[in-house]
């Protein structure tokens, strides 16, 4: 039997009925066309379909679209529209931080978090944050020098700024 | 895979969480994190026709000093854990080892109490909270049962809890002053579970050991006391002496499983390496 479910999706008010074997990633991708969040394995261990729930990474693949309910969920679409992670994304491309691009979503979120809870990590822990995230073929030096460099961007900014 | 169908039913208080238990007649389970069952649901390992999430009950939020003890809810999800300063100065060996359980975005879900009742024999806390003689705290429609840790792993996935009973939280006694801690483990990859680990405490005055606790994971069905290895540190310093023969007599207290291409006697080894390194540390920091 479908449940009412009431959540917040990339900024806007979601009501939808949906089957609680529903899972977060297939309500997203099925019900309200957010493909950006990837499905691998299914199991919570290659990290593609990512997304932040309540601020923080999740895997949609393993939340059920009903325990969403009063949350708010960000998914990369939002971070396209808002443009947060724009200057992450244009790291990744000039550092080679992707190939077929199945993994760098997922990857996107894993550092956006990271890079607001320690915007100075170091390269360890830049590689602990990432260690959910599979990527299949580029290899995870690129993807490290891509955040590592977004970080140390982001801290000139501030120091303009200021 | 997709998950089979069930129906989802939340839990407001645990008078409610019983009631909707017993009415499923058995075939209920409960759901906090989600993180190990809806993968076991995934891989058709289980097909509960309900789960019920008891991730909002006020009972399981919270971690709060009781008289002599840290009370730590069971809802406490792990990066909670991780970070909080009450479990970092009273109950060191959890947040000690939260940082080797899973991935920053599991640890983001998943929550103690599901990990306890989960019971997996290469999972960190339970070794954790047997190490710190922690008491767990279980309510069921027959009230308050106080289960100390020792008592509640039975066997492989099996604990102590009564179908429809709920964890509801971890009593963890304030430890004196002097006393010191060790954790860690021996994992093929960074996040993954452990191929074998070790949780140890020790009380220290004029630098003789007393109460020692030593606990391993990942050697057995379930989490182990390592009684043998603590008696072995019993009243004497820590030192290459007495860690030599904590190391040797886990032959006594270890007796574990016989994996194709991970045979015991290497399993003992890696154990007796990792028990090494653990005490050393801690005599380091006396
Ligand atoms: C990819 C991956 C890697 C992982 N790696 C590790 C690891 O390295 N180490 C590790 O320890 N764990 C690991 N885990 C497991 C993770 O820690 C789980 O989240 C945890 O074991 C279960 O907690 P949960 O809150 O998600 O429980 P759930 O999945 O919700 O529940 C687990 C079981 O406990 C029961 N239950 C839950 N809460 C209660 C309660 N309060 N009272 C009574 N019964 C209850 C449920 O009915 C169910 O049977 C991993 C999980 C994944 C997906
Ligand atoms: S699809 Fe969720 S972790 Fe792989
Ligand atoms: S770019 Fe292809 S999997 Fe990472």
């Amino acid at each position: 039997m479908k449940v009412m479910l009431s959540t917040t999706v990339n900024g806007e008010q979601v009501q939808e009925a949906v089957l609680p074997r529903t899972s977060l990633a297939d309500f997203l991708r099925e019900d309200l066309g957010l493909t950006g969040t990837h499905l691998g394995c299914e199991m919570g261990a290659c990290g593609a379909c990512l997304v932040l729930m309540d601020g923080v990474p999740v895997h949609a693949c393993l939340v059920l679209a009903v325990q969403a309910e009063g949350s708010t969920v960000e998914t990369i679409e939002g971070l396209n529209e808002t443009g947060a992670a724009a200057d992450l994304q244009a790291r990744f491309h000039d550092r080679n931080a992707l190939q077929c691009g199945f993994c760098t979503n997922g990857m996107l979120m894993s550092a956006q978090a990271l890079l607001e809870a320690n915007p100075a990590p170091t390269r360890d822990e830049i590689r602990d944050a990432l260690s959910g995230n599979y990527c299949r073929c580029t290899g995870y030096e690129a993807i490290v020098d891509a955040i590592d460099t977004t970080a140390r961007d982001r801290a000139a900014r501030t120091e303009a700024a200021k | 895979m997709k998950l089979p169908s069930f129906e989802f039913l939340r839990a407001r208080s645990l008078a409610e969480a019983w009631a909707l238990h017993s009415d499923a007649g058995g075939d209920a389970v409960y759901l906090s994190g989600g993180h190990s069952v809806v993968p076991s649901m995934a891989l058709r390992l289980q097909a509960p026709s309900r789960l019920i999430d008891i991730s909002q009950i006020a009972e399981l939020h919270g971690v709060e000093l009781q008289g002599e003890t840290l009370r730590i809810g069971a809802m406490t999800r792990h990066a909670e854990v991780l970070a909080n300063p009450l479990i970092a100065r009273h109950a060191p060996l959890l947040s000690r080892a939260a940082p080797h359980v899973a991935h920053p975005a599991i640890r983001n879900r998943g929550t103690i109490g599901g990990n306890l009742a989960l019971a997996d024999p290469a999972s960190e806390f339970p070794a954790a909270v047997l190490a710190m003689r922690a008491e767990l705290e279980v309510m069921g429609p027959e009230g308050r049962r106080m289960i100390a840790a020792d008592d509640f792993f039975l066997d492989l996935y099996e604990t102590a809890l009564i179908p429809g009973e709920v964890l509801t939280a971890i009593h963890v006694p304030l430890p004196p002053e002097g006393r010191v801690f060790g954790f860690d483990e021996i994992a093929r990859r960074r996040g993954d579970y452990a191929m074998v680990g070790v949780a140890a405490q020790a009380d220290m005055s004029d630098g003789v050991v007393s109460d020692a606790s030593v606990t391993l994971f990942s050697v057995g069905v379930t989490p182990m006391r390592a009684a043998a290895a603590q008696d072995a540190l019993e009243g004497a310093p820590l030192s290459t002496d007495s860690i030599a023969r904590a190391q040797a007599a886990l032959a006594t207290d270890l007796d574990p499983p016989d994996d194709p291409g991970f045979p015991a006697e290497r399993r003992l080894q890696l154990a007796r390496v990792l028990l090494g390194r653990v005490l050393t540390r801690m005599e380091a920091v006396q």
